[in-house]
């Protein structure tokens, strides 16, 4: 295996009171603390490690947003990436983004920089969808692996154990292939600072989904974002019986 | 204040099952944080990244044992933290890379005092005294030699330091200080004690000063040692109780026939004070920090709070009298962090000012116990019972007023330059 495509998405930071926009267009992003995806920090980890462990070469870390979004790759570079790819998406065609453009943005760069693995978190942390490693698989006909929480190099391909709703899954797959990290996979390790200092010479490239031939024509119209309904407060009943009561006459039994 | 401003964020518990699955105690503190504009400030990329880096360490990997340290006066996973700051950088940030430094400067390290005080300021107080009183006086003062022997390990966190200086009686008055030490051949030894010292029974390396002559005027009389906490003739008479700070040991130490080789003079023979006097200011400087750091997190917790409770059906921070100390508290704080910068990058670019080591710590210190004093008040009934950080706070930023030199010393300090400059 020689190179690892890892994605790193810039996201609102995980510690932020998200907030909806008055005119309920989206949320508040505006002077808001962002940083990497969560996931996505285990997922670049785990492409270090591999190479770490020499079974991986090279690591390339992928952000697919506005220019901020250079943060986070450097962030990645930080932590051990080798090199940057930044897919300049901006404005409105940003706001309204999806896993679909995502994933074949990223197949197709996975292609064009003969990436044997690609790595990305399994979900991200604002729009919560967890799409776009299983679509890039699909676009690419690669084999999948989601959910991850242990990846171990054999000679044949990979060995695999998910996490699934009922506890773990061991499956195998050949190389190349699309990764998903969950949150047990590792715990991703801190930037230093000489390693900072280090990430700022290392190539960051810009591109734009053009350049891809990716059409990232919005397919989707936001028709209004609201905060969530504010719970209830609730009641004590003395008994059983007041309870049944209460529930029937609220229609609910 | 537009909407977007009011940055007020979810509790750390909330995250950690998102984003690190570790279970943790659950009096996590239910910490809410307000946003340091770094770009304000004019930090750099490297520096910003920095403090996210430190923040989001220290927010995780210490602020959740706070509550637990400050309580017990002990915290029991300190080597192995210590391990962890070593691997990010964080111990020998100012040392030189060649001795397993960090390469960095002043105003990275304020950044990470400041963030560690954020989290605990009892565990930030021995960071302190480890990084800069330890760490900073053998980069600063140490031969190659001396350099290569304990820096290493210093930086590493394999092994922790700390600075000896106050004596029973010789504290503001320090260079009055009775340690002697003798000269026998190739070796010098010494006999006395001191008294305060923060890292005492943790310390593995220290930096002593004591009087290597008698006679003569003691700033020509006082010599800078490094010694080795295992060798014999060192041993630790008490570990002190104090008000706050609580986690981070400060003790008296004994030192009886404990024999120094020559070749461990840090600086020159003699000439200890003005190993002490420089290092001091870097020390100041650096403290400060802490105290900016304890002010954040008053900001922190208080201005959350302020915009969660409600009495008489509005939210406190929205009545005027609220309004008016938060709008106190905030300025305050800014105003702290803008000297302190300035007087970090000033040591950085060669510009150090002892009149402004000491303004800034002296001017940071008495804010911090003030806006700790005003946090408490805004949290009212809450902010008096150690459930909550206020408290600690408080306890933990009175000791800048009082360490590094008392604010009293630090006043005749800059008064007497003023009048030296109008001599």
């Amino acid at each position: 295996m020689s190179r690892v495509l890892v994605g790193v998405k810039r996201v609102i930071d995980y510690a932020v009171k998200v907030r909806v926009k008055p005119d309920k267009t989206g949320v508040v992003t505006e002077g808001v603390k962002h940083s990497m995806n969560p996931f996505d920090e285990i997922a670049v980890e785990e492409a270090i490690k591999l190479k770490e462990k020499k079974i991986a070469t090279e690591v390339i870390a992928v952000s697919v947003g506005p220019t901020q979004s250079q943060e986070v790759i450097r962030t990645a570079l930080a932590m051990g990436a080798d090199r940057g790819v930044h897919v300049e998406v901006s404005g409105k065609d940003y706001d309204l983004l999806q896993p679909i453009h995502v994933s074949k943005i990223l197949a197709k760069l996975a292609l064009d920089e003969k990436a044997d693995l690609v790595i990305l978190g399994k979900q991200a942390i604002d729009d919560d969808s967890n799409q776009t490693a299983q679509m890039t698989a699909a676009v690419l006909d690669w084999p999948q692996g989601t959910f991850c929480n242990k990846v171990e190099k054999t000679d044949a391909g990979l060995t695999i154990t998910r996490e699934i709703d009922g506890g773990l899954e061991v499956i195998k797959t050949k190389i190349p292939a699309v990764l998903s990290a969950d949150l047990r996979l590792n715990t991703p390790r801190y930037a230093t600072l000489p390693n900072i200092m280090k990430a700022k010479k290392k190539p960051l490239k810009k591109i734009t989904p053009k350049d891809l031939g990716v059409d990232t024509a919005p397919r989707i119209e936001v028709v209004s974002v609201e905060e969530p309904p504010v719970r209830q407060a609730g009641a004590v009943v003395p008994d059983v019986d007041t309870l049944v009561g209460k529930l029937k006459e609220g229609g609910h039994i | 204040m537009s909407v977007s401003l009011r940055l007020v964020t979810k509790s750390l518990t909330n995250l950690l099952p998102r984003c690190v699955g570790a279970s943790l105690p659950q009096q996590a503190r239910g910490a809410a944080y307000y946003p340091i504009n770094d770009k304000f400030y004019g930090l750099t990329e490297e520096q910003q990244k920095l403090r996210e880096i430190a923040f989001n360490f220290f927010q995780k990997e210490l602020a959740p044992f706070a509550k637990e340290i400050d309580k017990r006066d002990e915290f029991k996973d300190l080597r192995a933290f210590w391990k962890k700051m070593g691997d990010l950088g964080f111990l020998g940030i100012t040392a030189e890379p060649d001795f397993g430094g960090t390469g960095g400067t002043y105003l990275d390290h304020c950044i990470i005092m400041e963030e560690i005080s954020r989290a605990a300021g009892g565990v930030a107080l021995s960071y302190g005294a480890h990084s800069n009183l330890c760490v900073n006086q053998i980069t600063k003062n140490g031969t190659t030699a001396q350099k290569e022997q304990y820096l290493p390990k210093l930086c590493s966190g394999e092994h922790i330091g700390g600075l000896a200086m106050s004596e029973t009686s010789a504290g503001s008055d320090v260079v009055s200080m009775k340690l002697r030490a003798e000269k026998k051949g190739d070796y010098y030894v010494l006999n006395g004690s001191k008294f305060w010292i923060t890292n005492g029974s943790d310390a593995n390396t220290l930096v002593v000063y004591a009087k290597t002559r008698s006679g003569i005027a003691d700033k020509h009389a006082i010599t800078a040692f490094i010694i080795e906490t295992a060798w014999d003739g060192f041993s630790v008479a008490q570990k002190l109780d104090k008000l706050g700070m609580r986690g981070s040991s400060t003790c008296e130490l004994v030192f009886q026939d404990l024999k120094v080789p020559v070749k461990n003079i840090l600086g020159e023979e003699h000439k200890g004070v003005y190993v002490l006097m420089s290092g001091l200011d870097y020390e100041r400087a650096v403290l400060a920090a802490g105290a900016v750091g304890l002010m954040q997190a008053a900001v922190d917790i208080s201005f959350d709070y302020a915009h969660q409770r409600k009495q008489k059906g509005q939210i406190i921070g929205e009545y005027q009298l609220l309004q008016g100390k938060m709008a106190d508290m905030y300025t305050t704080l800014s105003a702290c962090r803008s000297y302190l910068y300035t007087v970090a990058s000033a040591c950085d670019n060669g510009e150090r000012s002892s009149k402004d080591c000491a303004g800034v710590i002296l001017y940071c210190a008495e804010k911090a116990t003030k806006v700790a004093l005003d946090a408490i008040q805004i949290l009212g009934g809450n902010g008096y019972i150690n459930d909550y950080p206020t408290g600690r706070i408080m306890r933990d930023a009175k000791l800048y007023e009082i360490g590094a030199g008392t604010s009293e010393i630090r006043r005749w300090l800059i008064g007497r330059q003023l009048n030296e400059e109008y001599k």
